[in-house]
């Protein structure tokens, strides 16, 4: 054996290469607000069975993550942050990525669908062609809007949850899909503003390059503004509790707060506390989703034990489409 | 260099295959799992027992599904 064929063996990979691929910590954001929808929605479900379509939303959601690294390994490689990735860094081939990703996109809808109904199948589908295609593929190395169109993506794993429960799609499932999909821009572009990232080497427009620190941090309380209504809505629905409007109206005023500061703030301001602001935002940002979609989960467990009533104003909005 | 049982590439195959053997392993115990949940979800005689109060509804217990004949009382005893 030659020296060099040794080395293509030394860089074997490991079963958490492998497991890597599916981007574990994405995966919690979706296995929580998947969990969320399907806890909140009417009817019951088998406890083994709404294990199981978590367990299935989260295969597919790392195999959206496997065909986003088979897709994007070319400026992974480039980038600091993900040089080290699995396939970038030479441990796995590009076909195997792209063959692990397609068989745990068809695995993960085939099982959902008999574990659960066809529409949340259908609605995982989506959401994994809408990463794959749409976001990875299409729109990353278009727009510097990629995030705020993309970022669907990740709004969709509680209406997944939310099917699985009734079979269908209604107003509070699509609300919730709107809490993510309008949290999603403010959240990253606040990120933005602070990483000093290299995607301007890899070639994918970010806001803060393409358009100017100015411009991403008018975004950002654009979408805050945009954000809390969307927010509030579901106040209007059954789903909500006494926890949930507290905590809405709370964190939306707060969110909101850091994000006029944010607006505020010159560059000059911003590099001299080392983007304190920003980075403190950010670090809200993650606390404002976990304690929106946790207070729908206590508000469905209070209900679930005659504790309260349904929703805020007796659930004015509602109804499947 | 000699490749020795203990070389990086030999553990690196051995987690694969040992993470490889878990996953099917879980694989199987989930459809299992899955069969037995739905088989007591989809059972009518089941659904009407549930229905009618007289099984428990979470699954894994045993409840008898034929209607118990109801207990005779003191009066008609008497």
């Amino acid at each position: 054996m030659s020296d060099l064929s040794l080395m293509e063996y030394e860089k074997d990979a490991g079963f958490g290469d492998y497991f890597a691929l599916l981007k574990p910590r994405v995966m919690s954001l979706v296995v929580f607000t998947a969990l969320v929808g399907l806890v909140v929605a009417p009817g019951t479900v088998h406890p083994f069975i709404a294990f199981f379509a978590i367990l299935c939303v989260a295969i597919g959601g790392g195999a959206s993550g496997a065909l986003n690294m088979w897709y994007d390994s070319d400026i992974d490689a480039v980038m600091k942050r993900t040089a080290a990735r699995p396939i970038p860094s030479g441990r796995i081939e590009r076909g195997e990525a792209l063959s692990l990703g397609l068989a745990l996109s068809g695995f993960s809808c085939a099982m959902l669908g008999l574990a659960t109904n066809w529409v949340a199948a259908g609605l995982l589908a989506f959401t994994i062609f809408f990463y794959a295609v749409i976001y990875t593929m299409w729109l990353k190395r278009w727009t510097p809007q990629n995030i705020v169109i993309g970022g669907a993506a990740g709004a969709f794993p509680p209406m997944i949850g939310w099917a699985a429960a009734t079979g269908g799609i209604s107003v509070e499932s699509v609300l919730m899909f709107m809490l993510t999909f309008m949290w999603t821009p403010p959240h990253f572009w606040a990120l933005a503003l602070f990483m000093n990232s290299d995607y301007d080497a890899a070639g994918v427009p970010m806001l803060t390059v393409t358009h100017g620190r100015r411009v991403t941090r008018k975004h950002i309380l654009a979408y805050t503004l945009a954000l809390a209504p969307f927010a509030l809505a579901i106040l209007l629905t059954s789903i909500a509790g006494p926890v949930y409007a507290f905590v809405a109206v709370v964190m939306n005023l707060l969110f909101i707060k850091g994000a006029v500061q944010i607006y505020r703030r010159s560059e000059a301001q911003a590099e001299a506390d080392k983007y304190a602001v920003e980075r403190k935002f950010f670090r809200f940002s993650l606390f404002y989703l976990f304690l929106h979609f946790s207070a729908l989960m206590i508000d469905a467990l209070l209900r679930g034990y005659d504790l309260i009533g349904t929703g805020v104003f007796g659930g004015l909005l509602g109804g499947t489409f | 260099m000699a490749i020795t049982r203990d070389s990086q590439m030999h553990k690196r195959r051995l987690s694969r295959n040992i993470g490889l053997g878990f996953v099917l392993i879980a694989f199987a115990g989930m459809v299992f799992g899955l069969t037995i949940a739905k088989v007591s979800v989809l059972d009518p005689a089941r659904l009407e027992a549930e229905q009618a109060g007289e099984a428990p509804a979470m699954p894994f217990e045993t409840a008898p599904l034929a209607p118990q004949e109801p207990a005779a009382s003191p009066e008609a005893s008497q």
